[in-house]
């Protein structure tokens, strides 16, 4: 297959003809990625005012009297949902994926260009779907994000009245379309349009996470896809798939025979793998900062990328440790319990190759470098809380308290995001050809790392006080102390900042689209392919004329007898000077 | 360290297992098929998980349901010359669907010999099989629904989640069948037209034909829990 000419695979490439075909329905893998970046980040904000609404109610009950029990339940299921799957998700995936795997791979474009486009438009009409459900009457759904039944399908549920919770479950279908048809994407192109020399093991670490990621996203949302069917079925229909016998108000509903544990059991088969379609896009993104920033190669490259594919395997044994208290057969605890804390060896070994790397390195501290940092202490801490929750005799009593809350923002909230705006900081350059403002950066990054963990920190202490989480207000119980408040107002005001502080981020992305410096070819000095495009940023089809040809692995760092401290991949050895 | 992997512990494989760790060890590609190839069969391995996950799901509610599940053997029976024939339906429908299989493994043979005519000719027969089987499947659901009364949230017999569940696989399964059709006689069409021709390559036959074998495969599950459990 000639893969040099613009054809691909007897296709022609794609080739955009005026503005709407390079700017909006655009086929190019560089351009869809941004709309990726640009409708999470959107949606995201979104995300982080509930979240607000929801702190002001906790810090400061009653102050806002349009904040009563029913919304305050809206905005907590609507933040869970919209901040997993709609940022998160959508962001790592569909944004960094779609971005940086043709380029590190040393490709013109994805697989199936045409399939890539439509990815992104589901994606944005499952948005369209998921803030339409606001606008409608009795608003969106408040069963929290897990969508359990039978609440979350009866009325009566906050939101429950109205269309809510069948545009919730219509916008997930249709997200799943989007993920699969990207999914589809991502893992053909990884797997059969590598550059010439890219084997398997010379891909870089971020490739082989999103790569991973990809195929644990691929084989755990058709089960949440099944749940959302049965669920809609069971709502619309009056299907019992999902639903025992209820009585409301003393009326029997026209259910019966159904299990609401099997949803759970559902809902978690994608629950606990989309936990790590989260983590192992951050985890690649700090493998690859890490190195780049600490211009030494990444500590035992093999041993990371066996625990990715480790963790990756594991990930779909462990989903019942969410289910503890659910109801199900206790001795099933046993073994999810220890298939949890087996999760947890290729974990801790990734962690300690970061450390590793940074062992006597060369460490710039710019500022994706500090976020790296920043990554690595909050994922520990979050990591530590999850060897509590994961052990069945101590999860039964903090399980529905704020020590849940607190770790799991920890581990699968802060952490990816510090890793997300590493990322950011670090492939702004490739994409805009500017530098962002560094002493903003800083800013932002202080504001962002010491307030998260000011705001997550005490919720760990607030749990062990038995405070239940996902409770509109704490004023009537005697168990409470009065210190709950007012760590919850501290909480709050913190919230408020770290919030505020993300405007930093869009304001320095914003002005520095225009007035950034001009970002040399190579900022960083990183050895990866997409820094050796002939143009920066890279035009279409990425690589002009030529494809490139990798010679070596991605963390060509500190090379003996090498003048310069790196050695691009498509550098043969006979050109080091 | 250039992390060169060069295979040097190559008389250690197993003569078997070489060319497998030749793929998965090369550049470019791992797998030399066509791009669309490994695509489907990727796809396939996902929405192997949604059917998987169906049946269990229904596997699960219907031994922890409270009322007694309806008797199948009676439900599917089919009242022919005075008696009523269980498993008669299902039966042409399964034989039906699973020799449409066969005429599409004829197609993707006489595609690879470059017989255009009867490459075409066969992926209809193929599709001819679908429409068969979609077709007998409404008959069957029209005869569930309006002569014993069974619906998706209950029905005369026994537990409510048998005509919930039953609806909803084989309706998932007949949507899967519908799509097979229209993607075949979309092949069918570029075959005749000669376009597979003109690449020199009909590897497009056999992806469809790995998508119909996969529909056919599920039905076998779908036919098995059932029908006969």
């Amino acid at each position: 297959m000639d893969q040099n000419s613009a054809t691909y695979e007897g296709q022609k490439m794609y080739d955009p003809k005026g503005w709407w075909d390079t700017y909006v329905f655009s086929q190019d893998h560089k351009v869809i990625a941004l709309q990726y970046v640009c409708v999470a980040l959107a949606i995201g904000l979104t995300g982080m005012f509930l979240s607000l609404l929801m702190r002001m109610q906790l810090g400061f009950p009653g102050l806002f009297e349009s904040i009563d029990a029913g919304s305050y339940y809206q905005d907590v299921t609507m933040h869970g949902m919209i901040m997993v799957i709609y940022l998160l998700t959508a962001l790592f995936l569909g944004g960094f994926g779609n971005y940086l795997i043709p380029l590190m791979l040393g490709c013109r474009d994805m697989a199936f260009p045409f399939v890539n486009m439509l990815s992104f438009w589901m994606y944005f009409l499952s948005v369209i779907i998921l803030v339409a459900s606001f606008f409608v009457e009795s608003g969106p759904t408040g069963a929290g994000w897990t969508l359990y039944p039978p609440q979350s399908i009866l009325e009566g549920t906050p939101g429950g009245d109205g269309a809510g919770i069948i545009l919730m479950l219509a916008s997930l279908a249709v997200f799943i379309v989007a993920f699969t048809m990207g999914g589809l994407n991502y893992i053909t192109t990884v797997l059969q349009s590598r550059a010439k020399g890219m084997t398997l093991m010379r891909m870089p670490l971020i490739i082989w996470c999103i790569f991973l990621a990809t195929f644990l996203g691929l084989l755990a949302f058709p089960a949440l896809l099944v749940g959302a069917i049965m669920l809609i079925f069971d709502r619309v229909l009056e299907t019992s798939f999902f639903m025992p016998e209820i009585f409301k108000g003393g009326e029997v509903l026209d259910y019966g025979g159904g299990s609401p544990v099997l949803f759970q059991h559902l809902f978690w088969f994608f629950g606990h793998p989309e936990v790590y379609i989260i983590a192992l896009p951050a985890f690649g993104i700090i493998s690859e900062l890490i190195s780049v920033h600490a211009r030494k190669n990444i500590f035992g490259y093999n041993m990371m990328v066996w625990a990715l594919i480790a963790i990756a395997g594991i990930a779909f044994i462990v989903w019942a440790h969410h289910m503890y208290v659910a109801g199900m057969n206790p001795y099933l605890g046993f073994f999810f319990a220890t298939t949890t804390l087996i999760i947890a060896v290729p974990t801790a070994i990734k962690v300690y190759n970061w450390v590793l790397t940074l062992w006597n390195a060369n460490i710039k501290m710019t500022v994706p470098m500090l976020y790296c940092l920043a990554f690595l202490v909050t994922f520990l801490n979050g990591g530590l809380t999850g060897l509590f929750l994961g052990n069945v005799a101590v999860d039964v009593p903090l399980s529905d308290t704020y020590f849940v809350v607190g770790h799991f923002h920890m581990v699968m909230a802060v952490s990816p995001v510090l890793a997300l705006y590493g990322g950011l900081y670090h492939w702004y350059p490739s994409v805009t050809g500017r530098m962002l403002n560094d002493t903003l950066g800083k800013i932002h990054f202080w504001i962002t790392f010491v307030g998260t963990y000011l705001i997550y920190f005490p919720m760990h202490y607030i749990g062990f006080l038995g405070v239940p989480r996902r409770y509109y207000s704490n004023e009537q119980y005697d168990f409470i102390p009065q210190s709950v408040a007012d760590l919850n107002q501290f909480i709050t005001v913190c919230a408020l900042i770290v919030g505020a502080a993300q405007f930093i981020l869009l304001y320095n992305f914003i002005v520095s689209l225009y007035k950034g410096a001009i970002a040399p070819k190579n900022p960083w000095g990183a050895c990866t392919l997409e820094w050796q495009t002939l143009e920066s940023p890279p035009g279409h089809g990425n690589w002009g004329e030529q494809l490139p040809v990798v010679y070596r692995w991605p963390y060509e760092y500190g090379l003996p007898g090498a003048t310069s401290d790196f050695v691009p991949q498509n550098v043969p050895d006979e050109q080091i000077t | 360290m250039s992390n060169n992997q060069t295979v040097t512990f190559e008389h250690s494989i197993p003569d078997n297992l070489k060319g497998l760790v030749a793929d998965w060890s090369s550049d470019v590609q791992t797998f030399r098929v066509r791009w669309s190839k490994a695509m489907m069969w990727i796809f396939l391995v996902s929405d192997t998980f949604i059917f998987g996950s169906f049946l269990c799901a229904y596997m699960a509610v219907r031994l922890t349901t409270i009322e007694p599940w309806p008797p199948t053997s009676e439900v599917f029976a089919l009242h022919v010359g005075g008696a009523d024939v269980p498993l008669l339906l299902i039966a042409i429908m399964t034989f039906i669907l699973i020799s449409s299989s066969g005429t599409m493994a004829m197609a993707v043979t006489s595609g690879y010999k470059k017989q255009r005519k009867k490459t075409a000719f066969l992926i209809l027969l193929t599709a001819l099989g679908g429409v068969a089987f979609v077709g007998m499947q409404m008959f069957e659901w029209s005869k569930l629904i309006f002569e014993e009364g069974i619906r998706p949230w209950g029905n005369p017999f026994g537990a409510a989640q048998f005509g919930g569940f039953f609806f909803m696989i084989t309706g998932f399964h007949g949507l899967h069948v519908s799509i097979g059709v229209v993607y075949l006689s979309i092949v069918a069409k570029r075959v005749w037209e000669g376009r597979y021709d003109r690449l020199d390559d009909y590897q497009m036959v056999e992806v469809v034909g790995l998508y119909w074998h996969f529909v056919d495969l599920v039905w076998i599950f779908i036919f098995a829990f059932f029908y006969l459990w």
